[in-house]
């Protein structure tokens, strides 16, 4: 079997953001050992969703917004498999609001990449939860005056354990986080700042090129307080990197059932168990 | 054949008498079957349940009552009526009536000299043993199942006062039901999920689908189980369609409302072919409805639910014996087919306790997919064959790699928009269902074979309607017959056809408003039925009813 990811011919525009992501998620599971058959590549629908058609690695293509759940549950099933969840901000926020609220406080281990390109892509162009005020779309005529959201502050408010910031047009920053992020045990999101070159004519690549910038090295990103006041960040200088980092309990190790380390898939219920529980009826 | 009910308000205590009188009456030799009809409260109002007691099979409750144990005043005035004129009402002697069957005991004086208020049920439950002739040898260990170590002596000594406060009331028979099994619908379906090798099942609480998930958590660490409350239904389905994916046997459960939810999820299984089985435990809707309450009206939503087409299967359960074999049926099914099985069940099936012979797991065994790689060639994921069905690889097991795709997709599982590719991966997915028709199970048939009048229903009215069947045959002229549907939809039609070619009327029997049996059937074999009996007030109807409303007059 092929032990490489690959290279795959797309359907994204060319210049588009998507592809550095892919790219870095490749050399991140290669420079850290993985084989793509011990890695599971999930994601919704959206343009960013995509990203499991075109890379070599097992694949759940779910429906739209329902990635985590999904995801999730897979690793339930199996924890020795890598999970990794790459899809986009309407997927993730909007339509799987619910979603990723719960599964931060489920703490499974899974990483969550956000192709946060803040708009909706496939759909050709409405707002998006993370869209900037003003902008207009062919929904939001008048400009778009709600708020948008703050993942990575809402995603720290609400207990997450890694919470990281990046930008498609710094490769090697991506990788790094993308790296760390993987090794991180336990639920753990990284918003990825995505130009869409057809869509979005605000937050283009130049306009993100010149807010970001990398978080100094003594950055303590085990205090709380510090990691909320940066992700408050966000306007003429937006910060990337890890913004808070903390180990917490995984799902695995506080379910009773999946405590032990054995793949639940590989734990078949005993005929006598059920024997003993049927004799309980009589 | 006894029939005895127990009333009060919410919180005080119905739920709890009732399960100890149930033990008690099975572990003396009786075939017990009980119902409950509770309010959707907490504190207050009325609830009751029915425990009909008897020497041979019970499969329905009765509304014809011998006893009852009034908690209050209500429910003297609400059930008396239908208490038979040698019946007896037990109660405390707080309670108002003046009615000449009541007998009444100082409850309160007798729970004071134990020293505990709460054992007031107790010594209802000694009350009620000594009413029925029964003798105290297996109470101490029914007790044992259900009040704490602590509280054991103080409900023995409640349960003697009672016994010793009364005089018997009716004759004791001897029953030889002492070593079957008392189980719910409810707890029938999780012990079918847990014998079927269930290890994930993901839900969000909503009546009267909770006891499931509750059923299931209860024995969760024995047999390594994990259960997850979701987040909403859609995580639920999307949690367990994910679990399912990655090689764990997996389920969801839910009522109406929270089925509403699943359906995009239910093409997602259809499309991407990944089993799943779903229960959806019906009460009346629409939108919250009737929470507690009953109703067999989503056979048309769950058949048809979510856009696009693709095959499923939906199996109503009938009763407790179908809720575990077909619980276990319905998760082989979904593997072998890769495709979602819909149960059908309803707040009547699940919440009624009935005595039945010990299950057997290894009757079924549920298939399972493939854990290793053999194939020489790159994995296929939609590989076309001729059943239509492409073997199923758990990823991470093998150097292959599994791509599941709810977009339209090539063999690979590569989203794909060739015409030709989609037109031949419908008929891959539709084609299974070829071999599902083979495996159909046929209705039941009930009754006489010689029947002129032929009755039709689907899934919990099993037991009630066989009550009927058996009392028009008994107390009428004309011979009566019943087809009871469990495999549903696809609808087998073979012996649908040939009992209805021999009847001269054809009634259909449902807890729905519109006759959606009725419906499915003319739609699928054009076959139109005379005459219906629709319930839809959220109460089961009995056998005594059905058979009633046939004759127009009581056939008792
Ligand atoms: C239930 C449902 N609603 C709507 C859609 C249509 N839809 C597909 S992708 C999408 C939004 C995509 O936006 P985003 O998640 O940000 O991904 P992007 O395309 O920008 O990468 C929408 C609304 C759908 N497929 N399913
Ligand atoms: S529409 Fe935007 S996000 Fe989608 S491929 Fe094109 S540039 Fe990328
Ligand atoms: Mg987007």
């Amino acid at each position: 079997m092929n032990n490489k990811f690959c290279t795959y011919e797309t359907a994204w525009c060319p210049g588009c953001g998507n592809f550095a992501i892919i790219d870095c998620l490749k050399t991140a599971l290669t420079e850290l050992g993985k084989k793509p058959s011990e890695v599971l590549v999930a994601a919704g629908i959206g343009q960013a969703a995509k990203t499991p058609q075109y890379i070599n690695a097992n694949a759940f293509c779910g429906l739209h917004g329902r990635s985590l759940p999904a995801a999730a549950a897979a690793k339930i099933a199996n924890e020795d498999l890598t999970v990794i969840v790459n899809t986009g901000d309407g997927d993730s926020y909007g339509e799987g609001g619910n979603h990723f609220l719960h599964n931060i406080r489920r703490n499974i281990d899974i990483t969550h990449f956000v192709h946060d390109n803040q708009i909706y892509g496939l759909t050709k162009g409405q707002a998006s939860p993370t869209s900037m005020l003003g902008i207009v779309t062919g929904v939001q005529v008048d400009g778009n005056f709600n708020e948008p959201l703050n993942p990575v502050l809402l995603a720290i408010a609400a207990g997450a354990g890694f919470v990281a910031r990046t930008f498609s047009g710094r490769k090697e920053h991506l990788t790094k986080i993308m790296k760390a992020a993987i090794n991180y045990k336990g639920y753990a999101l990284v918003d990825i700042l995505q130009p869409c070159v057809s869509f979005n004519k605000i937050n283009t690549f130049g306009w993100y090129n010149k807010r970001v910038y990398e978080l100094p090295s003594d950055y303590d990103s085990s205090n709380k307080t510090t990691a909320i006041t940066t992700a408050m960040e966000f306007g003429d200088k937006i910060p990337i990197g890890i913004l808070y980092n903390k180990e917490k309990p995984v799902y695995h190790r506080k379910n009773r059932v999946l405590s032990d380390g054995i793949p639940l898939l590989d734990k078949p219920t005993s005929q006598s168990v059920v024997q003993e529980l049927l004799q309980n009826y009589i | 054949m006894y029939n005895l009910l127990i009333g009060g308000a919410a919180g005080q205590g119905v739920d709890t008498t009732a399960a100890i009188l149930e033990k008690s009456f099975k572990a003396s030799g009786y075939n017990v079957f009980s119902v409950k009809d509770f309010m959707s409260r907490v504190r207050g109002g009325h609830n009751f349940s029915l425990i009909r007691f008897g020497t041979t099979e019970i499969v329905s409750h009765s509304t014809i009552i011998d006893g009852i144990i009034a908690l209050d005043d209500d429910t003297v005035r609400l059930h008396k009526d239908r208490l038979k004129a040698s019946g007896f009402i037990l109660c405390d002697i707080k309670l108002q009536t003046t009615d000449k069957r009541a007998i009444k005991i100082n409850m309160t004086q007798m729970a004071k000299e134990i020293g505990n208020p709460r054992v007031a049920g107790s010594i209802l439950v000694g009350a009620i043993l000594k009413l029925f002739d029964e003798s105290l040898a297996h109470i101490e260990k029914v007790l044992k199942t259900s009040v704490k170590i602590n509280y054991l002596p103080m409900n023995n000594a409640a349960v003697k006062a009672g016994y010793n406060a009364v005089k018997k009331h009716f004759s004791h028979i001897n029953g030889n039901y002492a070593g079957h099994m008392l189980i719910s619908g409810t707890e029938a379906v999780a012990m079918g999920a847990v014998a079927a090798g269930l290890k994930f099942y993901s839900a969000y609480p909503m009546s009267p689908s909770t006891g499931i998930m509750e059923a299931l958590a209860a024995k969760s660490n024995k047999a390594e189980i994990v259960v997850e409350q979701a987040e909403d239904e859609i995580a639920a389905v999307n949690m367990a369609i994910g679990a399912s994916y990655a090689g764990a046997c997996s389920m969801t459960g839910t009522s109406g409302g929270g089925f509403s939810l699943m359906v995009e999820a239910l093409g997602l299984s259809g499309i991407a072919e990944i089993p799943l089985v779903v229960i959806d435990v019906q009460r009346p809707g629409p939108a919250t409805g009737l929470p507690t309450r009953t109703e067999q009206s989503d056979l048309l939503f769950v058949k048809s639910a979510s856009q696009g087409e693709f095959p499923r299967m939906v199996i109503a359960l009938r009763n407790a014996q179908d809720a575990f074999y077909q619980t276990m049926r319905a998760f082989d099914i979904a593997e072998r087919y890769q495709m979602p099985v819909i149960l059908l069940s309803d707040q009547y099936l699940g919440d009624a306790l009935s005595t039945v012979e010990l299950f057997d797991p290894q009757r079924i065994k549920p298939a399972k997919p493939l854990f290793s790689y053999t194939g020489k060639n790159e994995y296929l994921r939609y590989a076309y064959t001729k059943s239509g069905i492409s073997p199923r690889l758990i990823p991470g097991k093998s150097d292959q790699v599994v791509i599941i795709d709810s977009d339209e997709h090539d063999e690979q599982g590569h989203i794909t928009e060739s015409a030709e590719v989609r037109t031949q991966m419908v008929n891959k997915r539709m084609k299974k269902l070829t071999g599902l028709y083979h495996e159909l199970i046929e209705p039941d048939f009930i009754g006489n074979n010689d029947f002129s009048i032929l009755l039709l229903g689907w899934g919990s009215i099993w037991g009630p309607l066989k009550e009927a069947v058996d009392l028009l045959n008994q107390n009428t002229s004309k011979k009566y017959a019943a087809l009871i549907f469990g495999d549903i939809y696809p609808l087998p039609t073979k012996l649908l056809k040939e009992k209805a070619n021999q009847a001269d009327s054809i009634i259909n029997v449902e807890q729905n408003a519109t006759g959606q049996l009725a419906k499915l059937i003319r739609e699928e074999t054009s076959i139109t039925i005379d005459n219906s009996i629709l319930k839809y007030d959220g109460r089961q109807l009995s056998g005594e009813e059905i058979a009633r409303q046939i004759m127009g007059r009581d056939v008792l």
